[in-house]
Parts: C-alpha cells; sequence; structure tokens
C-alpha cells in the first residue's frame, strides 16, 4: 500500500503490465514551504505514458499513475514560495525535481541531472513513489513549474510541457533555429506536430517527411510545413537529397538512418527524440563524408520549458488535441499505440475525473 | 581509342600499383602531366601507408577502379613550380595529402573546407579536373596544384611526419570542430593503430586527460609508457568497462572493423561526443537510447581542408609530435598490407621511396 502522506487525492493508475487503468485512491504530501499544490484541468497523454503503463522498459513500480503533461489552477502555495500564486494557471511535465546542484543542473538542464525525479513513476525523497498528472491535483516544487501565457487555452496547451519542449530543446541548442535554415520533421505525431509549428515560428522552412502521402494535405494546409516528402518515393527522396540542415526524427519504430543522412547538408544534424527500442542502422560513411551528426535529446530544463511556452504564447502554439473524458482514457490509449489520434489526447480531468465510488 | 595509363600524359612515371582485388602491388609503367602554371612537381621521399590503401587496393568499398597506385601521405622536394607558383619554390620541402583537387569555387572551397567540396577529388583512385585517373605516392613523382601542396615544417622528419598528412588532419579536424580540445576534459582513444596513436599524442598537446580503449591488452606498456596516455581500458572487460561509464567528455573512435557503439556510448558523460572515423564495410549498430538519455552525439570527420592541415603539421611540429613508424622498402610493400590487415605495426608503415622504388 505504501506510506500514507497528509492529503487524499485521488485518480486513474494501471496495477500490472496489462496497461488497463482504473480508479485509484491515493494520498499527496502537505503544501511545503516550497512547494505549489494545484488543481489538475488537463493532462496530455503522452506516448512514454502508454510505454510506462505496460512496463515496456522495464522499470514501472506499480501502481502507476501516468501523465506529466499537466496544467491546472494553483489552490496553495508554500511560504516561500515567489513565483506563484493562488489562481495562476500553471503546468508540470516530465520531471519535478533534481538535484539542484550538479553540473546538469547548474547548466539549467536538469533533464541531465543523474538525479533527476520524474512527475509519474519514480521515487520521491519522502520514499514515495511519484503519482503523475492522471489525478485530481498535484503538489510540485516551484522551481519545476511553469507558468502557462494568459492567451493559450489550457487544454491544447498541456502537451507542449513534454512533447513542445522535447522538440524545441534540440533545435535551439543545436543552432536550428535560424531564419531560412531548411529543417526536416520524420513522423507527423504528438511530436512531429508540434514541431513543425515551432520550426515555422522560428523562421525555418519546414519539410514534413512521412512514409506516406495520406498526412499531406494535414501538413501543408493545417500544419504550415512548406513540403512534404514520401520517404518510400525513391524520385522524391532523391531530389530532396543535401537539402536539410537539420532533421527532427520523431518515430519510434525501427527505421533506415541512411535516407535521412543523405537528406541531411554538410554538417547536417539528424536529432533524435524518437526511442526506437532496438538499435538502428548507422551507416557510418554518409557522416564521415558530410561532417554530419546524429544526436539524442530528451525533453529539456526548466528555463527552456519555460522560454518554450513563452514562445508558444507569442506565436499562439498549441498542440492539435482530442479532448476525451476521463472513462475514455483505455481506449485513448488502444488507439494511441495504432497512431490513431491527431495528434494528442488531452484527459479534461477537471471536468470528468470523478473519484471511485 | 582510350591512351593507355602510360601515353595518357607527355612524362614517364613508375610506381606500384594494384591491378585487381587480390590488392597484390606491382611495378606499374604510368604517366603524368606536364607542370602547368599553378602546379608543383615533387619529387617523392616517402609515402605513409594508410588502411585506406588497404581497402582501396582490396575493393573493399566497391568503387576501385583498377589499376589503383595508392598513397595519401606523401613527402617530398619540390622539383619544379609553375610561374603562378607562390607559395613554394625549387627545393622546398612539400607534403601532399588525401586531397590534390576541388572546384576552388564552392562555398566550402571558400572556407578552406576544401575536404567537404562536392567536386572534391582524392590524390587516388580518383578522376582529377583535366579527366584523368589520380594516381598516388608509390610513385616517383607527383604534379599537384599549390593548393593542395603543404609547406613542411622545419623540425618534422619527412619519414615519420608523413603520416600526418591523413592520420594527423583526420584526427585533429574533428577534434577542433567538435570542441574536444579543452584542456583538463577526458578524451577516449578507441584503437590503438595509426590513428589512434596519433590521437593519444595530439589529445595530450592539448592538455587532455587520455585513456585509450582497446580489445588488445598487451598494448597497454606502450599506450602508457611511450606514448603518454594517461590510462588503458580493455574494452573486453565488462568490469573495467563498468567503472569506466560516464567518465569520458569525448571518444575518438579510431576502429576500422564493425564494433559495438554501445560500449562506448556508455562512456560518454551526459552531452559527450563520440566522433567516428573509421571506415567499416557494413553499417554499425546505433542504440537510441543512450543518446536520447544523454544528450550524446555521434559525428563523423573526413581528413580537413588545406588550411587546417597546415595548421595541423606546425602544431604538430611544436609539439614534437611525429608518428610511430616502421621504415619499409617498395618491394616489401604486399608484406606490409598483409601484416597491417592483421593490425601488426606500431603504427604506420612508411615507404622509403627515394631510396627503395626503381624502375626494373
Amino acid at each position: 500500500m505504501g506510506k500514507v502522506l497528509e492529503k487524499e487525492a485521488f485518480g486513474l493508475a494501471t496495477k500490472d503490465e496489462s496497461g488497463v487503468l482504473s480508479p485509484f485512491r491515493f494520498s499527496r504530501r502537505e503544501t511545503g514551504e516550497k512547494d505549489v499544490r494545484f488543481k489538475v484541468l488537463f493532462c496530455g497523454i503522452c506516448h512514454t505514458d502508454l510505454s510506462m503503463a505496460k512496463n515496456i522498459w522495464g522499470f514501472t513500480t506499480y501502481p502507476l499513475v501516468p501523465g506529466h503533461e499537466i496544467v491546472g489552477v494553483v489552490t496553495e502555495v508554500g511560504a516561500k514560495v515567489t513565483k506563484f500564486n493562488a489562481g495562476d494557471k500553471v503546468g508540470v511535465g516530465y520531471m519535478s525535481s533534481s538535484c539542484r546542484s550538479c553540473d546538469s543542473c547548474s547548466d539549467g538542464q536538469e533533464n541531465y541531472c543523474p538525479k533527476m525525479i520524474l512527475t509519474s513513476g519514480a521515487k520521491y525523497y519522502d520514499d514515495t513513489m511519484t503519482h503523475g498528472g492522471y489525478s485530481d491535483h498535484m503538489v510540485c516544487e516551484e522551481d519545476y513549474i511553469i507558468r502557462i501565457p494568459e492567451n493559450l487555452p489550457l487544454d491544447a496547451a498541456a502537451p507542449l510541457l513534454c512533447a513542445g519542449v522535447t522538440v524545441y530543446s534540440p533545435i535551439k541548442y543545436h543552432g536550428l533555429d535560424k531564419p531560412g535554415m531548411h529543417i526536416g520533421v520524420v513522423g507527423l505525431g504528438g511530436l512531429g506536430h508540434v514541431a513543425v509549428k515551432f520550426a515555422k515560428a522560428m523562421g525555418t522552412k519546414v519539410t514534413v517527411i512521412s512514409t506516406s502521402e495520406s498526412k499531406k494535405d494535414e501538413a501543408i494546409n493545417h500544419l504550415g510545413a512548406d513540403a512534404f516528402l514520401v520517404s518510400r518515393d525513391p524520385e522524391q527522396m532523391k531530389d530532396a537529397m543535401e537539402t536539410m540542415d537539420g532533421i527532427i526524427d520523431t518515430v519510434s519504430a525501427t527505421h533506415p538512418l541512411l535516407p535521412l543522412l543523405g537528406l541531411l547538408r554538410y554538417k547536417g544534424i539528424l536529432v533524435m527524440v524518437g526511442a526506437p527500442e532496438k538499435p538502428l542502422e548507422l551507416p557510418v560513411m554518409p557522416l564521415i563524408f558530410g561532417r554530419k551528426m546524429v544526436v539524442g535529446s530528451m525533453i529539456g530544463g526548466i528555463k527552456e520549458t519555460q522560454d518554450m511556452m513563452d514562445l508558444a504564447g507569442k506565436h499562439s502554439i498549441t498542440a492539435d488535441i482530442e479532448l476525451i473524458s476521463a472513462d475514455y482514457v483505455s481506449t485513448a490509449m488502444e488507439r494511441l499505440e495504432k497512431a490513431d489520434v491527431r495528434y494528442r489526447f488531452v484527459i479534461d480531468v477537471g471536468n470528468t475525473l470523478k473519484p471511485a465510488p | 581509342m582510350a591512351k593507355s595509363p602510360e601515353t595518357e600524359h607527355p612524362n614517364k612515371a613508375f610506381g606500384w600499383a594494384a591491378r585487381d582485388k587480390s590488392g597484390v602491388l606491382s611495378p606499374f609503367h604510368f604517366s603524368r602531366r606536364d607542370n602547368g602554371e599553378n602546379d608543383v612537381t615533387v619529387k617523392i621521399l616517402y609515402c605513409g601507408v594508410c588502411h585506406t590503401d588497404l581497402h582501396t587496393i582490396k575493393n573493399d568499398w566497391g568503387y576501385s577502379y583498377y589499376p589503383v597506385v595508392p598513397g595519401h601521405e606523401i613527402v617530398g622536394i619540390a622539383t619544379k613550380v609553375g610561374k603562378n607558383v607562390t607559395k613554394f619554390k625549387e627545393g622546398d620541402r612539400v607534403g601532399v595529402g588525401v586531397i590534390t583537387g576541388s572546384c576552388q569555387s564552392c562555398e566550402s572551397c571558400d572556407q578552406d573546407l576544401e575536404n567537404y567540396c562536392p567536386q572534391m577529388s582524392f590524390t587516388y583512385n580518383a578522376i582529377g579536373s583535366d579527366g584523368t585517373k589520380n594516381y598516388g605516392g608509390y610513385s616517383e613523382t607527383i604534379v599537384v596544384d599549390q593548393r593542395f601542396v603543404l609547406r613542411f615544417p622545419e623540425g618534422l622528419p619527412s619519414d615519420s611526419g608523413a603520416p600526418l598528412l591523413c592520420a594527423g588532419i583526420t584526427v585533429y579536424s574533428p577534434m577542433k570542430y567538435y570542441g574536444m580540445t579543452e584542456p583538463g576534459k577526458h578524451l577516449g582513444v578507441a584503437g590503438l593503430g595509426g590513428l589512434g596513436h596519433v590521437a593519444v599524442k595530439i589529445g595530450k598537446a592539448f592538455g587532455l586527460k587520455v585513456t585509450v580503449i582497446s580489445s588488445s591488452p598487451d598494448k597497454e606498456d606502450e599506450a602508457i609508457n611511450r606514448l603518454g596516455a594517461d590510462s588503458f581500458l580493455v574494452s573486453s572487460d565488462p568490469r573495467k568497462m563498468k567503472v569506466a561509464i560516464n567518465t569520458m567528455d569525448y571518444i575518438i573512435d579510431t576502429v576500422s572493423a564493425v564494433h559495438a557503439l554501445y560500449p562506448l556510448l556508455g562512456l560518454l558523460k551526459v552531452n559527450g561526443k563520440l566522433v567516428t572515423l573509421g571506415l567499416p564495410e557494413k553499417p554499425l549498430e546505433l542504440p537510441i537510447f543512450p543518446l536520447v538519455l544523454g544528450r550524446k552525439m555521434v559525428g563523423g570527420s573526413d581528413v580537413g581542408g588545406m588550411k587546417e592541415t597546415q595548421e595541423m603539421l606546425d602544431f604538430c611540429a611544436n609539439h614534437n609530435i611525429t608518428s610511430d613508424i616502421e621504415l619499409i622498402k617498395m618491394d616489401e610493400i604486399n608484406t606490409a598490407m598483409e601484416r597491417l590487415a592483421k593490425s601488426d605495426v606500431r603504427y604506420r608503415f612508411v615507404i622509403d621511396v627515394a631510396n627503395s622504388l626503381s624502375p626494373p
């Protein structure tokens, strides 16, 4: 059962590797002096939630309350909190604490801190497991809370807390944000569609690379991509060779890297933000002959996440979502597994999550 | 009717060539062009034997155009200079490396990155700007556009300096480009051969801590006591590899056989960079999780531009960096190639061309 904390909470949890979610009562700590407590209004469903729910990566502890694209309204702040007040619209992403003193933390890269604590499914300092945003409220340390700009609708802003920063961080870090650059986005799902929006906002030319023609209209007419490339069409791929400065690869399935490396110009960068479980084949010659790189990236630091959110506010960037009720979550997970969503499910927690009777 | 190698140019030339993918080298008569107004004619003194020479004579990569005269680590004396040549005069000691041609007008060339010019041509086994095949340094002389000729610094010996023209620049360029030169940082060098041993020396000259990562425990003494590495990691020892996890800022991976990247990526700290320089015939397996979880990078690099190659030579001369070589005669080349295939050389063969190459 685990340690009981001071405040009651309720949510949806998975209890085993079936990944099936069911109502779950648990407890959260009192609002500490540096904590922010907020009522959850919306929570995005990230592919990671699915992997954790089913213990795909082998480190899930059950029961697990998923959810790390969480937005809501502050209800209470601790005595030493300076940045937030009750009534503020805030969010929390994939991480909710870190050591604050290592090189990564000092560099604003808490996401790479070896002691980084996940918002869902990790051990907290009080020896309890963290429970995520498929729940009625959250309590988090102030330093890991993100302010949501006033002009952004909360439901459609929620996925930015993970998907948004996951693509924003490497685009900035690797200097792929210069107007006029040509950026490719592989895969048009939760990460991919947000990558298109951010890259366009930064003034780059964007080509979506996809295995089928089916998403072309969406990509160009709805998301604003400049071009669309079908990766299975050798003629199209050939014409596009050596035209891109960077590629954001959001695909989690096994897929060939050689054609993507061919699309990159000299010193082009292939950013892997999807996480295929099996190693991919890396042909070395294209890297060598064009001084190209393959890099990985995982979410972003807290300041970066806030910068990303502020940029989203400035350009009115939100995710394209399908708002669902709490009792639809399991079905949504099944559809997510088949990539059957345009492009992120968001749970209407505030209106539809009820405690178990 | 196509001209033969002997007649396509006006000046007789002699070297050793491989004629098929057996890779066996033997005497070969061909010809070289007249010294044009931008050219330097080099009487070749020494030529290093690079692993690429071996790959090419055996057609490992599938694009060898036989007969192949290998050799792109060439040191010699300028015997003729064209009337537009300003950088060199007759009698100068010069070097010729991996590249002898580029368009000289694209963005890459304008940035002194001739090595990334789409029309870059290699010193051998490539078509030069005059449409004829390039023959490399296993020969008496070579005629090269002045842009691709290097001044060989005073104090850098011709024989042990020759391999720097490929091995040296191949490690120096990515170390500079990827920012792997911060004193005090920790560099891993995977593979201790022609590239690896030079990487150790250059790494130490940059003030880095250097660990050699090798599958051969018997190279430890050499690595530490002779080459100056700070430590040695046996890659086939799982316990030692585990202890070294998350300790390195950079890795220069010189291994040319197919090998596992996963253990090397584990050695890198967050934001660590691995540069792969070997050219295995098959793709490597790239595990993505380590890259994502640690924002790590795998990058490539291809020799260097001419300006950078000159900078590297001057750097090596200033730091007394040369290659460790085994000097051989031209007619020992086939045995040397067999030994090179087994990595049986400490660490580069260099052909004493001037003293051992003579037409039969």
